[in-house]
Order: C-alpha cells, then sequence, then structure tokens
C-alpha cells in the first residue's frame, strides 16, 4: 500500500517545484494575501456617501497615495483600471477618439509611434488603430532590443500625436532609456507613454523626472492580484474615457470601484517600496549565477537581450540545435517552469515577435528559453535548475536532426 | 492534472524509441531529411531493407513534443512493413495512433511520412529501383506550413480559386511567404485543369 500511494504521488507530482516564470505573472507577496484576507468585509461601494462606501473610498485613496508616492505622482494622476492591457489600450485608443466634447489628443495629428518589440496589448491595438486609418510607425531594434534612435528620430519628424514605447520588454527583459525618448518626443511635441508592467518594482522610477504623458502597470507582476491595475495620467495631459459610465475615477474610468484588487495593488506597491532595493540584488545575483552556470556547462547558446541593461531577473538563452517546446516541456517534468519564445508553444507557427525584432533569426527563436526570476527563488534553485538543464539539452541535441546537420557546423 | 497531450504522446515524447545515436554505424539502406529549422521542424528518417521489407528504422527530429513523438511513433510501426505499404502510410495514421494531437499541432505529424518516403525513395535509387519512386508524389511547396502540390490541388478540387482561398484551406505562404511565387504558378496551373 505504502509503495502504491508513494508512486502515486510521484507520478502525479513533481518532487519539487522551481518556478521561473516571474514575468508572465507572480504569487501573491504574503503580505498581500493578508490584506486582501482583511479586505474581504470591506464591501461597501466605495461611491456610496454612508459609512461603509466611506470605508471602502478611504482604503482606495490609501491606496492611491501609495502608488503615487512609489511614482513620484500626484494622486489625482493615477487612474485604477482592469490592468496593464486596459491601460494600454485606453491611451493608444485616444489617437482617433471621435467624441466632440472630450479633451482628446488627436487634435491634428493622428500618427503612432511604437516598437516591433511591444506586448500585445499594445502591438494588437496599434494593428487595430492602423485598421481604422491612423498611421503607425513600429520602430525596429538593435540586436540587444534598444529602440533604434535614428529610426526614431524620422518617425517622430512626421509630427505623430502618441509615442508608446515600453519600459523594459517582458521576453528579455531588455529597459529602454524613457528618459530621452519621452525629451525627444515633447521636443516634437508628441505624447509619451510607456507600458511599465515588467519595470515597476524592478527599476526605480520617476514619473515626473522622466516627463512621460501615461505609463501603464498590473498589480498582477508586483505579487499583487490579478484584474486591477494603473494608469498614471500627467496632470494636464489630454484624456479620453475608455470605459463609459458612472462618474467612478473623476469620470475617467467607469465601473464599481474593485475595492479587494486596489486594496490589493496598494499592498504590493507598498511592500515593494520597501523590499525593492534589497530585493532586486538578490535576484540580479540570483540571475547572475545562473546565466554564469549556463555559459559554463552548456556549449553553443545565446544569451538575448542586453547585455547590463536588462531587469534584475530576466534571462532569455537560445539553444542551438533544440526547439524551445521540447525543452520547456522537459523542464516541467523536472518541476521547472519556464516559458519560451517557440512557434510551437504559441499554437501560432510563429516565433517570438521580440527575438526575431533583435535579428537573431528564426532557428535560435524557436530554440529560446525565458528564466525569470523573483522573490522566492533561492540559490538552491538555480543550482537544481543549472543540475536539471545541461542533460536535458544534451537529451535533445542527440535526438536532433538540427544539431548535428545545422549549417553551423557543429556536431553532436 | 491532465498533460498536454495525450498519455501516449507523452510516452514517445519522454521515452523515444529508435533514435538514431551513431549515423556512422548504422549503415542506413535509405536516409532522408525534410522540413527546415526555420519553420520549427525537421526530421531524418534512417531505414535499412531486406527482402523487400522494412528490417529497422531510426530517426532524428528537431522539433516540439509532437514532432519528437510522431517520429518515434512512426519508426515503431514501419518496423516490419513493406515498402509500398509504408510509402503510403498516412499522417492521419501516427496521428490515431498517438491518440490523437491536437489541431494546432497536428502539422508537427505531417513531416514523418514524408521523411518516411524520402528514405524510402533514396533506398531506391540506391539499388537501381528508379522506377519505383512515384513521380506523382507530393512535394512541399511551403515549407513552413507543410503544404505540397497535392495539397493545393486538393484545395483547387475543393473550390479554390484565389491566393487567399487557398491561404485560407491550406495556410500556405503564412509564415515566410518565400513559397508565393510558386505558389501561385501551382494555382494557375490546377484551376486551368480543374476550374
Amino acid at each position: 500500500m505504502f509503495c502504491l500511494e508513494d508512486k502515486q504521488r510521484r507520478d502525479t507530482m513533481p518532487k519539487r517545484i522551481v518556478y521561473m516564470d516571474y514575468n508572465a505573472t507572480t504569487p501573491l507577496h504574503p503580505e498581500v494575501k493578508k490584506a486582501l484576507v482583511e479586505g474581504f468585509d470591506i464591501f461597501g461601494n466605495a461611491s456610496s456617501m454612508h459609512t461603509l462606501g466611506r470605508q471602502a473610498h478611504e482604503e482606495i485613496e490609501k491606496a492611491r497615495k501609495i502608488v503615487a508616492d512609489f511614482l513620484g505622482a500626484y494622486p489625482e494622476e493615477i487612474v485604477f483600471t482592469g490592468g496593464g492591457s486596459e491601460s494600454n489600450n485606453t491611451v493608444l485608443q485616444m489617437i482617433d477618439c471621435g467624441s466632440a466634447t472630450c479633451r482628446c489628443m488627436s487634435k491634428g495629428r493622428l500618427g503612432l509611434v511604437t516598437t516591433q518589440i511591444e506586448h500585445p496589448s499594445v502591438l494588437n491595438v496599434a494593428q487595430y488603430m492602423e485598421n481604422k486609418g491612423i498611421s503607425v510607425e513600429y520602430l525596429p531594434v538593435d540586436p540587444t532590443g534598444k529602440v533604434d534612435l535614428e529610426a526614431y528620430r524620422r518617425a517622430l519628424a512626421k509630427n505623430p500625436a502618441l509615442v508608446s514605447i515600453m519600459m523594459a520588454n517582458n521576453e528579455i527583459g531588455t529597459i529602454q532609456d524613457i528618459r530621452t525618448l519621452a525629451r525627444m518626443a515633447k521636443e516634437q511635441g508628441a505624447l509619451f507613454h510607456t507600458d511599465a508592467v515588467q519595470a515597476v518594482g524592478k527599476i526605480p522610477i520617476s514619473v515626473h523626472e522622466l516627463g512621460i504623458d501615461y505609463l501603464s502597470f498590473s498589480a498582477h507582476k508586483l505579487y499583487g492580484p490579478k484584474g486591477v491595475g494603473i494608469l498614471y495620467v500627467r496632470k494636464g495631459a489630454p484624456y479620453c474615457t475608455f470605459i463609459h459610465g458612472g462618474h467612478q475615477e473623476e469620470g475617467r474610468r467607469a465601473g464599481t470601484y474593485n475595492t479587494l484588487g486596489i486594496i490589493g495593488l496598494g499592498k504590493a506597491i507598498d511592500v515593494a517600496s520597501q523590499e525593492m532595493e534589497e530585493e532586486v540584488a538578490r535576484v540580479r545575483a540570483l540571475r547572475d549565477k545562473l546565466k554564469e552556470g549556463i555559459q559554463e556547462r552548456i556549449p553553443d547558446i545565446h544569451v538575448n537581450g542586453h547585455p547590463t541593461d536588462v531587469l534584475p531577473g530576466t534571462l532569455n538563452v537560445s539553444f542551438y540545435g533544440v526547439e524551445g517546446e521540447s525543452i520547456l516541456l522537459y523542464l516541467d517534468m523536472e518541476g521547472i517552469e519556464v516559458s519560451t519564445g517557440s512557434a510551437c508553444a504559441s499554437g501560432s507557427l510563429e516565433p517570438s515577435h521580440v527575438l526575431l525584432a533583435t535579428g537573431v533569426g528564426p532557428e535560435l527563436a524557436h530554440g529560446s528559453i525565458r528564466f525569470s526570476l523573483g522573490r522566492e527563488n533561492t540559490m538552491e534553485d538555480v543550482n537544481y535548475v543549472l543540475e536539471k538543464l545541461p542533460p536535458i539539452i544534451q537529451r535533445l541535441r542527440s535526438m536532433s536532426s538540427a544539431y548535428s546537420v545545422s549549417s553551423m557546423g557543429r556536431s553532436a | 492534472m491532465d498533460w498536454l497531450y495525450s498519455e501516449i504522446v507523452k510516452d514517445h515524447f519522454m521515452n523515444p524509441r529508435n533514435i538514431l545515436e551513431d549515423e556512422g554505424s548504422f549503415q542506413a539502406d535509405g536516409v532522408g531529411t525534410v522540413g527546415n529549422i526555420k519553420c520549427g521542424d525537421q526530421m531524418l528518417v534512417a531505414i535499412k531493407v531486406k527482402d523487400g521489407v522494412i528490417t529497422d528504422c531510426k530517426w532524428k527530429t528537431y522539433g516540439c513534443a509532437s514532432a519528437i513523438a510522431s517520429t518515434s511513433m512512426l519508426s515503431e510501426v514501419v518496423k516490419g512493413m513493406k515498402l509500398e505499404e509504408a510509402y503510403h502510410i498516412t499522417p492521419e495514421e501516427i496521428n490515431r495512433r498517438l491518440g490523437g494531437l491536437p489541431e494546432h499541432k497536428i502539422h508537427c505529424s505531417v513531416l514523418g511520412d514524408k521523411a518516411l518516403r524520402a528514405a524510402i525513395d533514396d533506398y531506391y535509387r540506391k539499388t537501381g529501383q528508379e522506377d519505383k519512386i512515384q513521380k506523382e508524389k507530393a512535394v512541399i511547396v511551403c515549407q513552413c506550413m507543410n503544404v505540397t502540390d497535392k495539397d493545393i490541388e486538393k484545395a483547387v478540387k475543393e473550390g479554390a480559386r484565389t491566393y487567399l482561398d487557398l491561404q485560407n484551406k491550406t495556410k500556405i505562404g503564412t509564415v515566410c511567404g518565400q513559397c508565393k511565387e510558386q505558389t501561385i504558378k501551382l494555382l494557375e496551373e490546377y484551376v486551368h485543369l480543374y476550374g
């Protein structure tokens, strides 16, 4: 009996889970979980005038203040939304707002400038705007993922209404020089938005110092709950409501306040403001150790992204001659959870648009694995990955027709 | 918790059968390679033949779990099979034996039978039996989506008349697009024949 039970347990659960997919989403911080549990009973509608309503309202304004302080903004510049995708949609769709009564940005200018490496929640909205007749420039990036400044200059010369460039890339972790990019946009009279979903809590941000007009963020990337985020809107920047209805958020975003989500978001930011510095240094050391370990143990690899201007926990590696989904699934069998830029994993047959934009070529894009580390990872986790990964790559290469016959001239 | 694919796929992915570990010592009678690593999968199939029967089949695959499992299953199925029979094995047959692949993964299983046919053709060529190579055999036009001239012909017979019709039916040329010119030429030929 004991043996059978033991076997069943082994069959259904890997002996150890090493989660290294923090750029996809994060578990709740214990402090956030505590705040959420305590917040369950705060059910009043924050728009109501009575005591329970005012109690909810107070919690929301407390969270707004925390977020504003953390980002170097004024509280009234923070709009709570349903997450990063909604924040991005709100800003990008302002370009061709048809309303004659709002202070939208489109007066005389109709172009959008963005990059080839944005998240789908920007890229696909840009495409949608293009279908509606807006001209869109998709800026190329260099092999490290940095925006091509010459192309940017040329695009700005066409007087676009809005520029939207992500602060840090979700796949390769490359961090853009937002201050410079925002200044260049301003000089040409264009508004500047940054999707900072991956950056908030990982690199210091002061929106006023950066000189940006809009910023998107989502709580679940920083140990907060899913389905809640923010949009920073600079005081005086044009704004059109995306979700029309009630007068919540000063008429900027309708819908009954998501009190619980906002409490969780506020707590996540509160914790980050205290732990960020130490945590970033710790995670960066783990990532560096993982990177060095892989470089030492596995031949024929390519590290994607920028060598230094990169998110502390992100490591994107391509393995010659092996396909990413296979690596991912073998790692999953060992309890190691990562993601890949291979086409097979996406189901679209197109490998990662980000990696292709950096010019690595489809072969390496198909063979890419993203490790994204976070607060629950330890040095033991890194060592565990360094123990399990090399034999997996070796095994897949030994059965790969591309490792021995590849044009790279490599042989197994 | 359910795995992504069937248990059979999982088994053949985790414990692949008949991998060609040592190309030098296997001494294949026929070898075929199809696919393209740019498109995400490539397969090499090597066979040994005696008296018109495949006595051994080994392989190498660059690709996802479905591609690896498909080739592994194929190598098991064809052992002991007559060449004529193996020549006509279909992806549907492999897919069925694997317990079914998800819709978006079926294309991963279509390379195996093509690699096998390439290996058999190689054997025929080496043994002076070129006459047995079936001239009307399908030729891959779109490497990325594994669409053959036969697939184009079939699509035209079913009513496709434009490049867009063809793309909707077969997904041809939807990745790198390099095959567009050749596709349009073939399309015109088939439309002329069946239109």
